[in-house]
């Protein structure tokens, strides 16, 4: 490689401009979601050199099928479903380059850079949103189970409530006498908003006391001019009836055809939270999978938030038949098995076109379902397996902190190599800064994304970058000390010192892969910038410098000492 | 010129046997604190859940402990971080009663015992990372797959650039450095996390750049002073590079410094490990490395022509495996 001068200087020209090209500020096109909730494309310009999560802000989420509800029997066809349809609702959620990928045979990795609402974001990635409408049970299906219930309850041993309560809510709620037992009650029709559990000393009389009616004392009809099949608990003994209500023994009670949904969120009857439960028919008449297209919108009547939806030609002929037929039933309509807003009474056919009312909650949850419905639903369930987030200004800190240490780095290896090698070390020096500028050069050109970890890695590289040049540098002495010219002796420190330095660079790359291989986000940015660093340091370590020695040994061919 | 251990010829393979013992009385000690205490594993590789709140006002570390023991999240560790009122709360344990691989439920159960002992609003979480046991396990595995496939890799390269009896002994000397360092970390209560990992391999790779360097002077050495004892050859090679070893250290602890003041605490451990890779580093190339290769060449002898070894025999069996250089 003995060329010329002239023609290194060139290549070196090239590499550097090459390398500030990669590193020169770039326009880019951001896909954002605007105050206004639509799409819009805006454009910034910036450094093309990816941040990493940790460095920018973001989040990292992986996620698995959670079978515990709902079980796969495909789950590989699942998996990839899935991905298809978290790549459309990332897409939609308007993040700049997210990631969304399938990481061995049974996760999916999602990342969103900058978000600043991790809650949302997991939201819209962990929403099933399975859309399917049924008809709500009139034949008092549920009082009629009651009491079987309660009495395959009390087989099982599993007696009245001992917290007191629970029971003693449905009393204030329903603000009724408190002297009968809840067991006479139990078949009450819906109307009559009689009490419900226990005596007014509930904390004695619930402790095991009351004869039976645990679930009898819960639920309780929704009273007059109620929907029919609805029925209300207390917001606190939610969670007990719930697990109750799962007993397989409890839930074969019900007849054949009707099955229990909750309501989505609890609402307030009088003073007390209240949580509405549903019987309704088990077949739905129409699912989100007819759906073609959701949009949030307000209503122009209570100017609360609704989504609009339109259902295919199909979804819509079937809708149409069995609205239909139930011209005057209640229709509720569910999202991931719990049922949203109070079901509407049909008034009459309806065709492809209808609406979801969303009462006291925001036009961007409403945004973020008519996202999710569009987007489609998840086979099954996600579950978030792992999840790392990072504050966008955790991030900046950490850049911050980074090239501080950088800088002083930096400054302390420039003066242990001038302080050394004087003139010599002077030439390391611009060696250096091609150094760095080919390996950020390298890193933008090659897409890679800078983490925490690799910038410390890139820090790091400063000093041992300049390990080439100290060799080359000590050969060249000793073959100096040897007695020889200095032309000579910078060409034998050269040639000499080239095995030391190909062996070890080589066997870093080694290990520097295996760290690649196995890594995760962070530990891998680590791993690219090591590589690109060593890269580069070869670069300028054998050709920078030994062109900048030819050019010092031409401008002065009669030199018989070197400043080294 | 100012030169530092120049024409230095110190017998480092004379004292080898001091060496060893050195190395032996830092390293028993460290693997047994080791093997009692165990390494203090970073969730990433057990599991759990982390958070790192930055709270307005200073926060009552025992409030904060009987708060997370009300959602039964017992034994979380809080750790101040950095700043006064930046705080780092680790729960290995998922809350009871949930899926442990469902990271969402111990997340919650942390956030919500802030909310009732800061106050909503009062503090923010800076950084979150919540992983499932299953992850963590397979990332351990894969974490010490890597560190011991690198081994093999390196090996290889060696025997196949130098040969095998080098490439043995400068495993052995890594072997020697990895052993130092988790000791180390374990000694210091250094959290092993992916980073720290990361720092062992690295240290691996800059303390194998420095055998090698050394190994590289012997190979060279031997063909030139043909008629020096193995001992003496090694001892030249360790001294010639001394001056770059000197210099090369000092570049690299003096950036290592300047990460450990000013890079911050996420850092900080990287930079330690490192720290003291640079140090056992140096210390195995010279101590270990080149002592454990003369003694693979006395038991194997080499086919090279090698010092003393190959005195009585025909110099000319010398296979020339000198590599053809690129420049």
């Amino acid at each position: 490689m003995f060329l010329s001068i002239r023609s290194r200087l060139l290549i070196i020209a090239l590499l550097a401009v090459a390398s500030v090209y990669f590193l020169f500020p770039r326009n880019v096109t951001l896909r954002e979601r605007g105050a206004n909730g639509v799409m819009r494309d805006t454009v910034v310009t910036r450094v093309p050199l990816k941040r990493g999560l940790d460095l920018q802000g973001g989040m990292h989420l992986a996620l698995e099928l959670d079978q515990s509800k709902q079980v796969s029997s495909d789950p590989k066809r699942d998996l990839e479903l899935a991905l298809t349809v978290l790549r459309k609702r990332i897409d939609e959620f308007g993040v700049e380059e997210p990631l969304v990928q399938k990481v061995g045979d049974d996760r999916i990795v999602v990342e969103l850079a900058g978000i600043t609402d991790p809650a949302r974001a997991k939201a819209i990635v962990q929403r099933s949103a399975f859309l399917e409408f049924r008809i709500t049970n009139e034949t008092g299906a549920l009082e009629k189970a009651l009491p079987a219930m309660d009495r395959t309850l009390r087989t099982l041993g599993i007696k009245g409530e001992a917290q007191p309560e629970k029971p003693s809510a449905v009393q204030q709620l329903l603000g009724g006498d408190t002297t009968r037992p809840a067991e006479a009650d139990s078949t009450r029709p819906a109307g009559k908003t009689k009490p419900a559990a226990g005596k007014d000393t509930a904390a004695t009389a619930d402790t095991g006391a009351v004869p039976g009616g645990v679930l009898s004392g819960l639920i309780q009809p929704a009273g007059a001019g109620g929907v029919p099949g609805e029925y209300m608990v207390p917001e606190t003994a939610f969670p007990r009836v719930d697990s109750l209500l799962s007993i397989r023994a409890v839930a074969r009670q019900l007849p054949r055809g009707v099955v229990l949904r909750w309501s989505a969120a609890p609402t307030s009857v009088g003073v007390q939270p209240v949580r509405f439960l549903y019987a309704l028919d088990d077949q739905s008449i129409v699912t989100g999978r007819n759906l073609v297209d959701a949009q949030a919108q307000l209503d122009p009547l209570t100017s609360g938030p609704i989504v609009t939806f339109e259902l295919d030609r199909a979804g819509g002929r079937k809708f149409g038949e069995e609205t239909g037929k139930h011209v005057g039933d209640y229709m509720a309509i569910l999202l991931d098995g719990r049922v949203q807003g109070r079901p509407p009474v049909i008034q009459s056919r309806i065709g492809r076109n209808g609406q979801i009312t969303l009462a006291g909650r925001g036009l961007q949850e409403a945004q973020d379902l008519a996202l999710t419905l569009k987007a489609g639903a998840l086979p099954i369930p996600l579950k978030i397996v792992e999840e790392r987030q990072v504050g966008a200004s955790l991030g900046s800190d950490s850049i911050r902190q980074g090239i501080t240490a950088g800088i002083v780095g930096t400054a302390l290896v420039i003066l242990i190599m001038i302080g050394y090698y004087r003139l010599s070390g002077v030439l390391a020096v611009a060696a250096l800064a091609l150094y760095l500028l080919f390996t950020l050069g390298g890193l933008s050109m090659i897409d890679a994304t800078l983490t925490l970890p690799g910038l410390a890695g890139i820090v790091l590289s400063i000093g041992i970058a300049v390990d080439a040049n100290v060799l080359i540098f000590e050969r060249i002495r000793e073959e100096l000390l040897h007695g020889k010219t200095v032309r000579l002796s910078v060409d034998e420190g050269f040639k000499h010192a080239m095995n030391a330095i190909i062996d070890s660079n080589v066997s870093t790359v080694l290990t520097a892969l295996f760290l690649f291989q196995f890594g995760t986000g962070p530990v891998k940015g680590f791993a690219v910038t090591l590589i690109m660093g060593i890269i580069a340091s070869m670069i300028t370590a054998i050709f920078v410098t030994r062109t900048l020695f030819m050019i010092w040994l031409q401008r002065r061919p009669a030199l018989s000492t070197l400043s080294i | 010129m100012l030169r530092l251990f120049g024409n230095a010829h110190y017998d480092f393979i004379g004292v080898r046997r001091f060496a060893y013992g050195v190395t032996a009385a830092l390293l028993l000690p460290g693997l047994l604190f080791l093997l009692i205490k165990g390494l203090n594993y970073s969730i990433e590789f057990t599991g759990g859940t982390l958070l790192q709140v930055q709270s307005q006002k200073p926060v009552n570390v025992g409030d904060l402990r009987s708060g997370l023991d009300r959602e039964g999240l017992h034994g979380a560790e809080i750790q101040n971080f950095g700043a006064q009122n930046e705080y780092v709360i680790r729960a290995r344990v998922a809350k009871p009663g949930g899926d442990a691989n469902d990271t969402q439920a111990t997340a919650e159960a942390v956030r919500s015992a802030l909310d009732k002992v800061l106050g909503a609003g009062n503090y923010t979480v800076v950084r979150t990372e919540a992983v499932g046991p299953k992850v963590g396990g397979e990332l351990r595995q894969k974490a010490f797959l890597a560190i011991f496939l690198s081994f093999f890799a390196v090996l290889a390269y060696l025997a196949y650039r130098f040969e095998w009896r080098f490439g043995l002994a400068a495993v052995i000397a890594t072997a020697h450095d990895i052993l130092a360092t988790i000791a180390f970390i374990g000694v210091l209560r250094l959290e092993v996390s992916l980073t720290v990992v990361a720092a062992v391999l690295s240290m691996v790779g800059y303390s194998l750049n420095d055998t090698i360097i050394i190994f590289d002077r012997v190979r060279e050495n031997l063909h030139r002073y043909k008629h020096d004892s193995f001992e003496q050859i090694l001892n030249r090679s360790i001294n010639e590079t001394l001056p770059r070893s000197v210099l090369t250290h000092g570049t690299t602890l003096a950036t290592l410094l300047a990460l450990t003041v000013f890079g911050g605490e996420v850092i900080r451990p990287f930079a330690l490990v490192m720290f003291f890779g640079v140090f056992t580093g140096t210390f195995s190339s010279i101590y270990i490395a080149a002592p454990v290769l003369m003694a693979i060449e006395k038991r194997w002898p080499g086919p090279a022509a090698r010092g003393h070894l190959a005195q009585k025999k025909a110099p000319a069996a010398a296979p020339s495996r000198k590599p053809q250089t690129v420049s």
